[in-house]
């Protein structure tokens, strides 16, 4: 039990570098135009902030599925 | 560098004494007013006092003032102000059960001398992939990392013992992952916070003769977090305080709600005859880090704490190899 909780806190980071790499390489590039400067800022930051919570809600379901997977035989019990 | 180098050594030596000398006066003083709860993982029940808040900040202040007086930092200042509201939330919730609720968003309101001292950029740093700069969300992010960090340094204060010890390992690595990333002057202001923990811990390791209460866990929580905030480590600070994330993910994920441990109707772990810890076989029961360390068969606390303890060294040494790679981008 013990070597699986060490995995899942592997998991967990591996996640967390794999989580940035997309917010860095495809939500931060994204650039809204023509709406007037500060309509194009507010809906810049709401568009990205709405994927990011999708993301957050996306992570903890993953990890969710993994903690049962991991855990199953103890959850279960 | 010279002076900064003596700052850190005075200021890490102030935070060590001051609750070194404080907390045994405290537990003193709490024993005579009859401030002490029961420790009911102890054969008997032992009477221990509490809350260890008040020296854990006097510690804390002590340091970061002396800090403040050399340097002038508004990042200082950013981590006395709102570590010490951290602390009031804290006190208040030790004095009165307040609801699950009241902390999460007391929290957040103390998160407010950040934002209003300017000490906070507006970009996260990811290991490998570079930052985003994200101005405004950034501002919610402030509000939102405070009552994460100091809920989750909470909910690890389950075994004696267990929240100052994993607190010194997780700020030390915190302290390490700073100076990697160059951030010297927060590294330095950083010091006070695994130095308080170490010092606490001599009193209230097993068998504890003191627990932190409310106000110390939020006030260690409420500095990680700060510095993590003006120090712009935050991914990394995530990671050092991985497993505390995962027993608060646990926990939550089982009851679906927020929810004090006291509010709950059966307890993740029971007692064996000989006193060691088990897993306990309620359905109804949350799931969290000390209920799974256990599954496998019965343990006394202190092997529960010392499993804690690797587990924080292994989050530490993922942490420390973040903060390497942050500086590397792909």
């Amino acid at each position: 039990m013990k070597g699986q909780i060490f995995l899942y806190v592997f998991i967990m980071w591996l996640m967390i570098l794999g989580g940035g790499g997309l917010l860095v390489l495809t939500i931060a590039p994204i650039e809204i135009h023509g709406f007037g400067r500060y309509s194009d800022e507010f809906l810049d930051s709401g568009i990205k902030a709405v994927i990011a919570i999708f993301l957050v809600v996306l992570w903890i379901f993953i990890m969710s599925k993994i903690k049962n997977w991991i855990f199953h035989k103890q959850i279960r019990n | 560098m010279l002076d900064k180098t003596i700052a850190a050594i005075v200021i890490s030596a102030i935070a060590f004494v001051t609750v070194y000398a404080i907390t045994p006066i405290l537990i003193k003083n709490l024993e005579k007013r009859k401030l002490v709860v029961k420790d009911y993982n102890r054969v008997g029940g032992a009477m221990v006092a509490r809350p260890g808040g008040p020296s854990i900040l006097a510690g804390i202040l002590a340091s970061e003032l002396v800090l403040y007086a050399l340097f002038s930092s508004v990042e200082v200042l950013a981590i006395i102000l709102t570590t010490f509201l951290a602390f009031l939330v804290g006190l208040a919730d030790d004095r009165k059960v307040l609801g699950g609720w009241f902390k999460p968003l007391a929290l957040a309101a103390t998160a407010i001398p950040i934002i209003l001292l300017g000490a906070h950029g507006s970009h996260l740093d990811f290991p490998l992939f570079g930052s985003v700069n994200i101005p405004e969300l950034y501002l919610a992010l402030i509000i939102i990392m405070i009552p994460i960090t100091g809920n989750t340094v909470n909910s690890i204060d389950v075994l004696n013992g267990v929240a100052s010890g994993f607190m010194t390992i997780a700020s030390f690595a915190l302290t390490i992952s700073l100076f990697i990333v160059h951030h010297y002057d927060i590294a330095i202001a950083s010091l006070p916070l695994g130095f308080v923990s170490l010092a606490f811990y001599r009193y209230h390791k097993f068998p504890s003769r003191i627990f932190p209460g409310d106000s110390g866990a939020l006030t260690l929580g409420a500095m990680y977090g700060t510095i993590a905030i003006v120090g712009h480590v935050e991914i990394i600070a995530a990671v050092a305080l991985l497993p505390a994330v995962i027993n608060s993910f646990l926990f939550l994920s089982s009851v679906k709600r927020i929810v004090e441990h006291r509010q709950l109707k059966s307890s993740p772990v029971e007692h064996t005859e000989d006193f060691k810890l088990k897993a306990t076989e309620h359905k109804d029961a949350p799931v969290t880090l000390v209920r799974l360390i256990v599954a496998n068969g019965p343990m006394t606390e202190k092997e529960v704490g010392f499993t804690i303890f690797k587990l924080a060294l292994f989050s530490a040494a993922l942490a420390i190899i973040t903060a390497f790679m942050t500086g590397i981008k792909i």
